[in-house]
């Protein structure tokens, strides 16, 4: 590939964090004024998980009360709004990407730190990341995002805790990242 | 005019579902803009070398709450109507904690995980399944974790009720606490200028 092309194809730097969270402040209000509710992403998943439980093991779910209460009074978990929103996630992302030449395929992590070690690191921190996300009714999105907003009481500890978790566990993982 | 829209029934179920999809497009697309696909940058906040997950998110937290206080100052927003995610202040506060330990682990949270995933990071995609894997295995468990689940309930609540303060003078409170936190921010940038990850890659002669 010639210089040229290179620069051609070169990723754009990302926006002022202060403009990308006064964009991101005004699609959350646009939910508040639009739906009467705020965004999120870990519900959608949690709908996902259900429906496949669902249609793999139906008697297992109903015996289960959490996985049941899905499907109370004949619901469609799937036609959810949480799922259709991380679908639009999910669709501009991809459209932001490719905008800004950012569409690579690629791992992120620190320079002294292996691919493989890295993958399992990011499977075990998405586990961890689901089963709090429900434990606590919602993730970053939904409860500290949203909440945060909202001035709701139980978003505001959640995300202090979130904050005080990353930092308590930080200096052990400095090798994945630095 | 009415808000929220939906609420007071301008449009029904199927048209909001297409709102959802609209809205989440706006979502992903500033999330990508400010480089929350990138699992490095954002695991640089608990560093303090890129504060850059700090100021978009209460950025975005301002932005929203001082539009919806205004709105239902002027009376076009009903923010009683606007739902508000009861609190059970235990689970959250566990939950809070995992999913900190989760952040810095895994390097996303679910939302930036699936913009992550959409630019074409495998880092991204195997976070995402282990997301679905969290969830699986907290269903499976309800039965032994569903008391702590339901522990200390206290209804839909917010900072100014529980504290007693009016709600205005909360949302000013915020605004100065996030214009301190940018302070803060950019400070330690600054101190941890050129460090691997660091936003500000040259560190410059005072």
């Amino acid at each position: 590939m010639s210089e040229e092309n290179k620069n051609l194809t070169a990723e754009k730097p990302y926006w002022n964090p202060y403009i990308s969270g006064v964009g991101l402040g005004l699609v959350l209000l646009l939910a508040f004024v639009i739906m009467g509710r705020g965004l999120g992403a870990s519900g959608a998943f949690s709908s996902l998980v259900v429906t496949v439980e669902n249609a793999v093991a139906p008697a297992h779910v109903q015996a289960n009360e959490h996985l049941a209460g899905y499907f109370e009074g004949g619901a469609n978990p799937m036609k959810d709004w949480l799922v259709f929103e991380v679908i639009g996630v999910i669709t501009g992302g991809f459209i932001s990407g490719i905008l800004a030449g950012r569409v690579k395929k690629g791992i992120y992590r620190g320079p002294n730190f292996s691919d493989k070690k890295r993958l399992i690191f990011a499977f075990a921190g998405g586990a961890l990341m689901g089963f709090g996300a429900k434990l606590a009714r919602g993730c970053t999105s939904g409860q500290a995002l949203t909440g945060g907003a909202l001035l709701n009481l139980g978003s505001w500890a959640f995300m202090l805790c979130v904050f005080a978790g990353a930092y308590a566990l930080a200096y052990f993982l400095r090798r994945q990242w630095t | 005019m009415n808000a929220p829209f939906f609420k007071y029934g301008m449009f029904g179920d199927n048209v909001g579902l297409v709102m959802a999809f609209v809205i989440g497009i706006g979502f992903g697309f500033f999330l990508e803009r400010a480089g929350f696909g990138n699992g490095k940058k954002l695991a640089m906040q608990f560093y303090f070398r890129d504060m850059t997950v700090l100021k978009v998110m209460f950025t975005a937290i301002v932005t929203a709450m001082l539009g919806v206080y205004y709105l239902s100052v002027f009376g076009v927003l009903d923010l009683s109507m606007v739902y508000l995610v009861p609190t059970n202040i235990l689970p959250q506060v566990a939950g809070g904690l995992i999913l900190g330990f989760g952040f810095v682990i895994g390097g996303y949270c679910p939302g930036t995980s699936c913009v992550s995933a959409a630019t074409g990071k495998f880092d991204g995609m195997i976070y995402l399944m282990g997301v679905v894997v969290g969830i699986f295995v907290f269903g499976e468990m309800y039965p032994l974790v569903g008391n702590f689940y339901n522990a200390t309930p206290m209804g839909q609540i917010t900072v100014a009720e529980w504290a007693n303060i009016p709600y205005g003078i909360l949302v000013f409170a915020v605004v100065l606490m996030a214009l301190g936190g940018f302070a803060a921010s950019e400070w330690a940038e600054k101190i941890n200028a050129g460090k691997e990850g660091s936003v500000i890659t040259k560190r410059t002669e005072a």
